[in-house]
């Protein structure tokens, strides 16, 4: 990786207590714009990024030379339409995108602060990337979105800051971290914490990096985000480069030399350490637990207007998930709008070109922009 | 039918708060949210019309009435609307009752199978009539119980439900019922169209 020069950052002066209890101050968050705030700065979206994510939601990530995570969805034309409005995504604290994580060097050490970096959560998150309103002295966003973690952001950012945010589209997540899903956040970090090479997370000083064990993660991980139809009509039983199979343990199958690479080009621009800090912020997130069982409570302030979409092949944060915010909203009379998009792509349907998705995006908020701040009463 | 439209728009008061179930593709929430000060929201079962919806910027949820009104608190609504989708319903009483809950008032507005071309239809041809209004075959329909006007006046009385305003429509021509002209009402109108509310 190069050019990490390029990484944009605010240095956050506030003191920030952690739900740990620990207290942050003076740290980078990194971030990313996409168009133009007008001159009224009422047409500023925040982007919240997934698991995998960082801030290079658009266009080409300056870091890794590869597309931005959502170029489907940011961009001139596209529904987040950067032509017309000013889209910001900034990396969570805890990722490897130059916001405050476990990567970040240690003043005193000069070594990468590795698993002494503190537990962090969805809620510290959020907190984290409100600094960036007061940056750009922006008082009320037209929009706060993202998809999986990032859905879960809209959420809690609904639920911290009432009247921050004009309309919330949270796509793909949940209220609450299910069993399933902690299950296979741990089956991805004890495959990380089982490679010798993590060493009780201090690792890094020459280069030996727990790669095997964090591929294994993103291999398993990446499993959970297609559907079981979408991978038989992607790759079927079909083999890789020979007419047989090999009676060995190279890959033989498609799907087997898919899921090696997809490992492979993981290490080379995520953090270990990283993926451990925010696995476990996903589990540990439960906003109706936050307010004693009735995740209503967590809307009730709020006067922003929902629009929330599942995927119809989405496992990992299924229907019924989406569908329990939305029953928790309308319990207390919120504007709330509801979509579950049919596709086959699996929980990856949101970052993909689902036309049914994008094309239903793109018009609720050219209309919803027009509604609340274009239209001549 | 955008009669049936400015009916329903005369029965609502200003500054409420309005449901649409079956909401279709938002024709009746749009008309509505032109013509009076509401809040109004949308329940459709339709993934296509739940998706026009929202490109409108209509706030309207996809979901199946049969099941899914339950989520409502009661009386968090002063109107809930239901146009010609009753006959649509596998259990009739059960959704009138979740309007009931749900809306101070509801507003339900049925096709009549008591006019006059249904009942020569059938009495002639001696097959099932298909209409403008109920363009369907006996074997596709998704109209699953049909009434008369005064089919519905009759279970309201029966469940203890009061008709606030009952009103008949037949082609642009609009006119009250009560139960004096009934009879004649529910041989010439296409449509009736009922404010009603738990007694």
């Amino acid at each position: 990786m190069n050019n990490l020069s390029k990484i944009k950052n605010i240095i956050v002066k506030n003191t920030q207590k952690l739900d740990c209890g620990m207290e942050i101050s003076n740290f980078p968050l990194a971030y990313e714009t996409y168009g133009k705030l007008n001159e009224k700065k009422d047409n500023a979206i925040l982007v919240f990024h997934a698991l995998s994510g960082d801030q290079y939601a658009s266009g080409i990530n300056p870091v890794t030379n590869k597309e931005g995570w959502w170029n489907h969805a940011v961009g001139a034309g596209k529904p987040f339409d950067t032509d017309k409005f000013f889209v910001i995504c900034t990396n969570v604290i805890g990722g490897c995108m130059g916001s405050y994580g476990p990567n970040t060097i240690d003043s005193n050490t000069k070594k990468p602060i590795g698993t002494n970096f503190p537990v962090i959560t969805i809620n510290d998150m959020v907190n984290a990337q409100y600094n960036i309103l007061d940056f750009f002295k922006i008082k009320k966003l037209f929009a706060v979105t993202g998809g999986s973690m990032g859905g879960m952001q809209v959420l809690q950012f609904v639920s911290n800051f009432p009247d921050k945010a004009q309309v919330a589209i949270p796509i793909a997540c949940t209220a609450s971290h299910s069993a399933q899903n902690i299950a296979f956040n741990e089956l991805g970090r004890q495959a990380i914490m089982a490679d010798e090479n993590w060493k009780n997370g201090l690792y890094g000083e020459n280069k030996n990096n727990p790669d095997k064990g964090l591929a294994v993660a993103r291999m398993a991980a990446h499993i959970t985000y297609l559907s079981k139809k979408g991978l038989q009509e992607k790759f079927g039983r079909k083999l890789q480069e020979s007419d047989d199979v090999k009676f060995g343990f190279d890959a033989d199958f498609q799907i087997e030399s898919y899921l090696r690479y997809q490992g492979s080009m993981f290490v080379d621009r995520f953090d270990a350490n990283s993926y451990l800090y925010i696995t476990r912020a996903m589990d540990y997130f439960d906003l109706t637990k936050q307010f004693n069982g009735n995740l209503s409570k967590a809307f009730e302030k709020s006067k922003t207007k929902f629009f929330i979409i599942s995927f119809t092949s989405d496992w990992l944060y299924p229907t019924s998930e989406n569908r329990d915010i939305v029953i928790a909203l309308n319990a207390i009379g919120a504007d709330v709008g509801f979509v579950e998009i049919k596709s086959d792509k699996g929980h990856d349907s949101f970052l993909l070109n689902v036309p049914d998705f994008l094309g239903t995006l793109k018009n609720y908020l050219k209309t919803t922009y027009f509604n609340l701040n274009e239209k001549r009463i | 039918m955008k009669k049936e439209f400015k009916v329903i728009t005369e029965l609502i008061e200003e500054n409420s708060r309005v449901l649409d179930v079956g909401c279709g593709d938002g024709d009746l929430m749009k008309f509505l949210l032109q013509n009076k000060t509401i809040d109004i929201r949308g329940l459709e079962i339709s993934k296509k019309n739940v998706q026009n919806c929202l490109s409108k910027g209509l706030a309207v949820i996809e979901g199946n009435a049969e099941n899914d009104l339950s989520q409502f608190p009661n009386n968090s609504f002063d109107y809930v609307v239901l146009s010609q989708t009753l006959q649509a319903f596998l259990n009739t009483e059960r959704v009138i009752n979740e309007l009931l809950r749900i809306g101070k008032r509801a507003i339900v507005t049925i096709p009549n199978f008591g006019h006059w071309k249904m009942r020569l239809h059938l009495l002639i041809k001696g097959t099932m009539p298909v209409t403008e209004v109920l363009p369907y075959d006996w074997h596709n329909t998704p109209n699953l119980h049909m009434c008369s006007i005064k089919d519905f006046f009759i279970f309201c009385e029966k469940r203890n439900i009061k008709i606030f305003r009952s009103l008949a429509l037949n082609k642009e021509k609009i006119s009250s019922i009560d139960l004096s002209n009934l009879g004649i009402k529910n041989l010439i109108s296409e449509l009736g169209i009922f404010l009603i509310e738990n007694k």
